[in-house]
């Protein structure tokens, strides 16, 4: 862990310190290495009664080979005996000594507030079994996906239990909900891969939508999902691009890595590590677009929007160019290469844009009305892309990172430093490889299904939450 | 060759009343109580001086001076002393693979009658001296000087005073039986009301037994014993509610009227082939049909030490073309009231049935008023090689009973093995 106070605090003598007098603890956060297996423990599936994503989920848990249990639910033991899921059985109602790394809840049969004290059902007996670094996945059904008032009203109510119940887990735990859309239930594995396993480790407290795939779903690698994949990346040649870079070429991208020609030198040494293509140009250039095509003209498979800049003033103090030059860079230059890949028909099928927003564009910051408009202005794109794409059979979505330990980060003054460390629900900073994992299980042939999220990677902040 | 086999007829049984440890029977050697237990068959089928084609018995803890137990029981009763016996060990399975044993050797037609047996006692425990004394003691006998057999005599040291007692452990887990158990209650999900309600229904079951003269021509007083010991009728969950776990914890489901108690006793079973049977005008309770055993891999796959049963019955049913709920008997026995449950709901898990037993369909459940009928383990006690053949007995019994139907037995036994077998009623063919 990079910041000296989770040093400090996961010593044995600051434990005990930190401990007694209530300062807050960070747990040392499982990160995903290659190779290993998607869960590092037991996986424990609930259902509320006449769930139907129990197949799926059972269907996911035994292709990843994962050690799973069940609760005694008729139905999910049948799909677990049907998707070949040797799934031991959990009783919540009696002890035991069980520890669990993952609880998954499908609560979909939820058709009526009586019916959410399931959740108390499941989680009362089963939290305080939740291992370190565990995870809790709750899915639903999105409010459009049912006409019953009652229904849609209980399923939305789910987005208030799993952010309640990511503050209250601790020690590095994460809960997420899940909402799939009638006809999505086929698309949900890459994103339950993802948000089982130890690659959504600073992701906590969001809503995922996972609806009909845009494309036929293939079948991938899990640990090259990217293989025979091209993809861009712009701002690579260091900070979280380069992150980006990496994990994308873990998963086996072919990359083409993009950054302006002052950073040339860092871009090299980022290509040829990871044996990539390079684009040294100004995206916010006229010829930019039209350059960044011919480049790719054989094709391109994900598209990362990450260049960005800040250029910090209030807005009385803020001159024109200060704003113009930041909102070309965040925004702007983003839709037109949009424009131009899509418009000759450069995103090849199945294919993925994934754009870089902020937490400052949903909370907004003080002294960043420019940088908070274009990254809000990032999610507005996403929403307002994703249905015309989907027909195309291409997606869009965002990430939206907090606190992430950067170089940037790590010239702030300490008290600002601090309070946003701190103010999330794992008391930490992020790593640029949180945010490249969460863009990699977007960049993924596998995530079909997701579209138009713009999901947070800020250990569930509670700023803009 | 022999190529041809023949029905195997279950005549009767004879057991002593089961005591519960260092208590009636504190005094009692396996060999006095399997003579006893042996020599109330004899007197119950007239067998006074007959040659029966051999006994198969045995005992779970033995001394090493039980050699060959079984024989040396019957040069004390009544049998002709020309009657040939072997041992079996196979834990608390041993009474039922005995049966199996001479039933196999009926149906083959190598012999035509035969006695399974099975006794053990917890209160005359075999305790062995030191083996560091034990090392000394062979190393000094190994000497051939006195001079030589003094200085090994001189490493003798205080602590060797320390006896070897029987531990009731699992060599390669060291978790006792109930441990064991505690951890497949966790992992069946098995609560403690459902253990205590079965705990109730085998006690009161085995009162309604004694009520109504079941048990007249099964069990023979033995030391001033009529009943078993550890009978205690008319409990309720309240009272049992109050007890404390013994096993898996202070959380635990499991305490020690649904756990069986450590207990002394003895079985027997006469076996024979229906001629056999016809020559002497005995009657024919039912016919021994089916046996299988399965053993699991409790060390390295840590399925539950006592699931064994679960694993034998589909290959035995499968054999004989019939469905769990093809029998009008259940006798399953209760080493623990969690196995039992875990054992039935692991029958109706599909996932367990599936993945572990390879089948299609799960096995399913029973109806559980055709279960234990006649009482079980827990009201009986359990005196581990003893009873195989009181369950053998009794459940022939109740066919008998009936006049017609099936009845199937299940048997878990220690080191991850289980013994299961099909008796069908004799029905008008007696």
């Amino acid at each position: 862990m990079s910041d000296r106070y989770s040093q400090i605090v996961n010593s044995f003598p600051g434990k005990l310190v930190a401990g007694r007098v209530g300062l807050p603890q960070p747990t040392e956060l499982d990160r995903y290495a290659a190779g290993e297996p998607l869960v590092k423990g037991r996986v424990l599936l609930g259902t509320a009664p006449g769930g139907r994503l129990g197949a799926p989920i059972a269907k996911l848990l035994a292709d990843a080979g994962s050690e799973a249990a069940t609760t005694p639910d008729d139905a999910l033991r049948a799909a677990a005996a049907d998707a070949g899921l040797d799934a031991a059985l959990f009783n919540p109602e009696i002890g035991g000594d069980q520890r669990f790394k993952a609880l998954v809840f499908d609560a979909t049969g939820i058709k009526d507030s009586t019916q959410l004290v399931e959740l108390q059902r499941f989680f009362h007996p089963t939290v305080r079994k939740l291992e370190r670094s565990g995870r809790v996945v709750v899915l639903g059904t999105p409010a459009f996906g049912t006409d019953d008032a009652r229904e849609s009203t209980a399923q939305r109510a789910l987005k208030g239990f799993t952010r309640a119940l990511g503050k209250e887990v601790g020690r590095g735990s994460t809960v997420q909900l899940v909402y799939v859309s009638p006809g999505g239930e086929d698309e949900l594995g890459s994103t339950l891969r993802f948000l089982l396993s130890p690659k959504s480790a600073y992701v906590s407290g969001q809503v995922i939508r996972i609806g009909p795939g845009v494309a036929k779903t293939p079948k991938v690698d899990p640990e090259k999902p990217l293989e025979g994949k091209t993809a861009l990346v712009t701002g690579a040649s260091r900070g979280i691009g380069e992150s980006i870079a990496e994990t994308l070429h873990r998963d086996g991208a072919k990359l083409v890595l993009l950054d302006v020609p002052q950073l040339s030198e860092d871009l090299q040494k980022v290509a040829k590590r990871l044996d990539a293509d390079t684009i040294e140009i100004d995206i916010t250039d006229e010829q930019a677009p039209k350059a960044i095509a011919d480049k790719l003209k054989k094709g391109v498979d994900v598209v990362v929007h990450n260049a960005g800049v800040t250029r910090d003033r209030t807005i009385a103090k803020m001159p024109e160019d200060r704003w113009s030059s930041l909102m070309e860079i965040n925004l702007s230059s983003e839709e037109r290469i949009n424009d131009e890949l899509l418009g000759r028909g450069l995103i090849a099928a199945n294919g993925r844009i994934v754009c870089v927003s902020s937490m400052s564009g949903i909370a907004g910051n003080s002294g960043q009305t420019n940088y908070s408009t274009s990254k809000a202005g990032v999610i507005g794109m996403v929403e307002a892309l994703a249905p015309t794409l989907a027909e195309q059979g291409l997606t869009i979505n965002a990430v939206a990172p907090g606190f992430i330990e950067t170089q940037m980060t790590g010239a702030m003054p300490i008290a600002i430093r601090e309070a946003g460390r701190r103010m999330n629900s794992m008391s930490q900073g992020g790593l640029p490889v949180d945010v490249a994992e969460t863009i990699a299980w977007f960049a993924s042939p596998a995530s079909t299904g997701v579209n138009g999220n713009t999901v947070r990677v800020c250990g569930q902040s509670l700023l803009g939450a | 060759m022999n190529s041809k086999t023949r029905r195997v007829a279950v005549i009767g049984g004879n057991r002593i009343p089961f005591a519960r440890s260092n208590s009636a029977y504190s005094k009692a050697s396996n060999q006095d109580m399997l003579t006893a237990a042996l020599d109330g068959l004899i007197d119950r089928y007239s067998l006074d001086g007959e040659r029966i084609g051999e006994v198969a018995g045995g005992a779970v803890l033995k001394h090493s001076r039980d050699r060959d137990l079984t024989r040396e029981s019957v040069l004390g009763t009544r049998l002709a002393p020309e009657t040939a016996a072997f041992d079996v060990q196979q834990a608390c399975g041993t009474g039922l693979e005995a049966t199996i044993l001479i039933a196999n050797k009926i149906a083959l037609g190598q012999i035509d009658s035969g006695i399974a047996c099975g006794v053990d006692t917890t209160s005359d425990a075999p305790i062995g001296v030191n083996e560091g004394l034990r090392e000394v003691l062979l190393e000094a006998n190994r000497e051939k000087s006195t001079g030589g057999r003094l200085k090994q005599l001189a490493k003798l040291r205080p602590g060797h005073i320390v006896p070897e007692v029987p531990r009731n452990e699992e060599p390669r887990t060291g978790l006792s039986m109930g441990e064991h158990c505690a951890i497949m209650a966790t992992d069946w999900g098995v609560t403690r009301e459902e253990q205590d309600e079965l705990t109730i229904r085998s006690h009161d079951n085995l009162a309604a037994a004694y009520e109504r003269g079941f048990n007249d021509d099964l069990v023979n007083s033995y030391l001033g014993l009529e009943r078993d010991q550890n009978l205690r009728p008319g409990s309720s969950l309240e009272k049992l509610g109050k007890l404390k776990p013994v096993f898996g914890g202070p959380e635990g489901t499991m305490t020690a009227a649904n756990s069986t108690p450590l207990s002394d006793g003895a079985s027997s079973v006469l076996l024979a082939s229906e001629e056999w049977a016809k020559e002497r005008g005995l009657p024919i309770l039912a016919y021994f049909s089916e046996g299988q055993t399965a053993a699991i891999d409790h060390v390295h796959k840590r399925e539950g030490l006592l699931m064994a049963p679960a694993y034998a019955m589909p290959r035995m049913l499968d054999r004989a073309g019939l469905k769990l709920q093809d029998f009008d008997l259940y006798e399953i026995h209760e080493a623990f009231a969690a196995q039992v449950l875990c054992t039935l709901k692991a029958w109706e898990d599909p996932v367990f049935c599936k993945e572990r037993l390879g089948l299609d369909e799960p096995l399913g459940s029973i109806d559980r008023e055709k279960l234990n009928v006649n009482g079980g383990s827990l009201a009986a006690g359990h005196p581990f090689a003893a009873t195989g053949g009181r369950i053998v007995a009794s459940l022939a019994k109740a066919l008998d009973e009936r006049g017609e139907g099936r009845g199937v037995i299940s048997i878990c036994a220690a080191a991850g093995q289980g013994v299961v077998a099909i008796l069908e009623s004799a029905g008008e063919t007696k």
